[in-house]
């Protein structure tokens, strides 16, 4: 493409050439190397201006998770993966959020100056919310993750992506469910809520009311703007370090109740053993290294920043930990930013790469000291064997380990 | 006089700490307002709306509604997912039979609930109660847990004996801070 500004270009290619004159002082007859410009640019455009876009080279989607299509041939969504291997920092710009559904979902529109939130059940003063209403009370900042129970591990995944990618971190703002709670005035004796979407399928789950009043938040604001309709638009509900599922869309309703009321979400979490329904609710310590990871290629021996992501439904993230030579030996790891509670942390280690084949693992250890396990351990707690189709019980919080092979390309040591 | 005084601004004080709230944000729902909203169905059936149903009229409900279209007509190998159980294996649990809600769940309120609020899909809430009734009756029936002949009504449908009833895993009574299993180290 033309130079926008060809005369400017030229002039400082002139002055340019004209200190190096100066400079070397003597009439050489190389032409000096002009300062490297961008060779296009990016045509200014009504939409460009009023919201950005990333830049064309930038490629990194979001991808269909666990073999169902998004959208299939209905046109519902159930699980997309975010695409961890191009990650940066702690939070998933909100485009790129994985998505999940209550078994496959249509996505709803709704106008926000419609939309309702009805607190009742076991309440003294049952109360509805405008978004308006909400967006008055006080309101809180924080970083937390969400994590699908489909995230696990397995021989079968080619990308981290498949591994890993239903997790994402992102700034939710919006109102304490407990301070909502407290204005309706829940009822001695209540000791769950029922949270309900708005969706076709109106996905509900019961939440322990402990967990409710601690640190639940019905949120608007997403990322410094509103929570996008994949997400829950205009309202959700965030359940800080439990499972996927329990952080109800498109929140519409609140019942508090005396009893677990097993709905249609509630049934889809029943689990026959009891380590795996237990297992399956509070997210326990997790990591993974997000660089290098499978399908990447280093380009050769020497110096290399491992970089990677720890969370934990259990809280902050104390310490991470990195083996470079398959868990022989491990090197704490340095903790980007501070390490917020129920969110992503990140996590970095320097190395040198001496070019031959090696194992990469990461390991976390969050504030109630718990420790991320590997599939041995898990398995010996057990006491099962450890097969290649070994699955973890519940929430598969296990290491994750990259091979390095001495040609420098990364795989799945699972596979 | 005072004394007066005193005990009836206790009295206010105590009655507006009981029955305001602190911010005064939010409208009251009518009664009639939360009866709409309120599709839960908790395992008592408390919520159950008045109606009734069986298998017989079911199957015809789901020609009529489309079921059929979308599970299959004999309720599997349509393009939805199968409402039929597996076959059970001889000295199996109920879980052999199946990630399928109206054999595994523990409560046929459930299976109500679901039907009632999420299909048919596209047309959601478009059911009425004697159907929906029906529909479970039916569903409850082909997957070999009620008789064809069984009424399901705001009565019966809470106390059909589901397979599951008992062999599924409460969850743990969370507290903040608490251990995700106990003596569990990971
Ligand atoms: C347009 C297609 C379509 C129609 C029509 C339809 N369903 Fe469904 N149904 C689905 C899909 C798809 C699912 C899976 C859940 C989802 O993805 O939303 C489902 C799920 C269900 C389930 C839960 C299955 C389970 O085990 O999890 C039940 C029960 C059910 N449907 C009953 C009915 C009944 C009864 C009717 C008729 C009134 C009906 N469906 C009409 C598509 C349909």
């Amino acid at each position: 493409m033309e130079s926008k500004q060809p005369n400017r270009r030229r002039f400082l290619k002139g002055s340019a050439a004209l200190v190096g004159l100066a400079a070397v002082g003597s009439a050489s007859a190389q032409t000096p190397a002009a300062a490297p410009a961008p060779a296009a640019f990016i045509k200014g455009s009504e939409e460009q201006i009023a919201y950005g876009q990333r830049s064309r080279f930038e490629t990194s989607v979001r991808t269909s998770h666990g073999g169902r299509k998004s959208p299939d041939a209905f046109g519902l969504v159930m699980h997309v993966a975010t695409p961890l291997q191009d990650s940066v920092g702690v939070i998933t710009p909100s485009a790129l959020h994985y998505v999940a559904t209550t078994r496959g979902a249509f996505i709803p529109d709704i106008d926000p100056k419609e939309h309702r939130l009805m607190i009742h059940g076991m309440v003294d003063r049952p109360l509805t919310f405008t978004m308006e209403d909400l967006k008055r009370l006080p309101s809180v900042t924080r970083l937390h993750f969400v994590e699908c129970a489909a995230n696990r591990p397995s021989a079968t995944a080619k990308t981290i992506q498949d591994s890993h990618g239903m997790t994402s971190c992102a700034e939710w703002t919006g109102v304490l469910l407990s301070t909502l709670l407290k204005e309706a005035g829940v009822q001695s004796g209540s000791s769950w809520i029922v949270a309900e979407g708005s969706e076709e399928v109106k996905g509900a789950s019961s939440i322990p009311m402990e967990k409710a009043m601690n640190d639940c938040i019905v949120a608007y604001g997403m990322n410094g703007e509103a929570v996008r309709p994949q997400q829950g638009y205009p309202l959700r509900l965030l359940v800080p370090g439990f499972e996927g599922i329990f952080n109800v869309k498109w929140l519409r309703r609140i019942k508090a109740v005396d009893q677990y009321y097993m709905t249609y979400n509630d049934f889809g979490h029943l689990r026959q053993e009891p380590e795996n329904a237990a297992l399956g609710y509070q997210i326990g310590p997790k990591s993974v290294i997000t660089f290098p990871c499978v399908g990447k290629q280093l380009p050769g021996k020497g110096f290399y920043e491992i970089s990677g992501l720890a969370w934990s439904g259990g809280g902050a993230i104390r310490r991470v930990e990195v083996s470079t030579n398959g868990g022989r030996s491990w090197t704490d790891a340095e903790i980007r930013g501070t390490a917020q509670r129920m969110a992503h942390t990140r996590f970095s280690l320097t190395w040198n790469w001496d070019g031959t084949e090696t194992a990469l693992l990461s390991r976390c250890t969050d504030e109630m000291g718990k420790i991320q396990p590997t599939r041995a351990q898990v398995a010996e707690f057990f006491k099962v064997p450890l097969v290649p189709t070994y699955r973890a019980p519940g929430q598969d919080n296990t290491i994750q380990t990259w091979k390095i092979a001495s040609d420098g390309s990364v795989h799945n040591a699972y596979s | 006089m005072r004394i007066l005084r005193l005990i009836s601004l206790v009295l206010l004080l105590g009655s507006s700490a009981l029955a305001q709230s602190k911010y005064g944000v939010g409208s009251t729902p009518g009664k009639e307002e939360i009866r709409a909203w309120d599709i839960s169905i908790s395992p008592t059936g408390a919520e159950l709306p008045p109606g009734r149903g069986t298998s017989k009229e079911g199957a015809r409900v789901y020609v009529t509604k489309g079921c059929a279209a979308c599970h299959g007509a004999t309720a599997k190998g349509g393009p939805a997912p199968t409402l039929l159980k597996a076959e059970a294996k001889p000295n199996g649990t109920p879980w052999d039979l199946g990630r399928v809600l109206p054999i595994r769940s523990p409560y046929a309120t459930t299976v109500w609930d679901y039907i009632n609020r999420a299909m048919p899909l596209n047309r959601e809430g478009t059911l009425t109660p004697d159907e929906v009734y029906a529909l479970t009756a039916y569903l409850l029936n082909i997957n070999g847990v009620i008789p064809e002949d069984a009424v399901m009504d705001a009565q019966s449908l809470p106390k059909v004996r589901m397979p599951n009833r008992e062999a599924w895993a409460p969850l743990p009574d969370w507290k903040p801070g608490m251990p995700r299993f106990a003596g569990y180290p990971y």
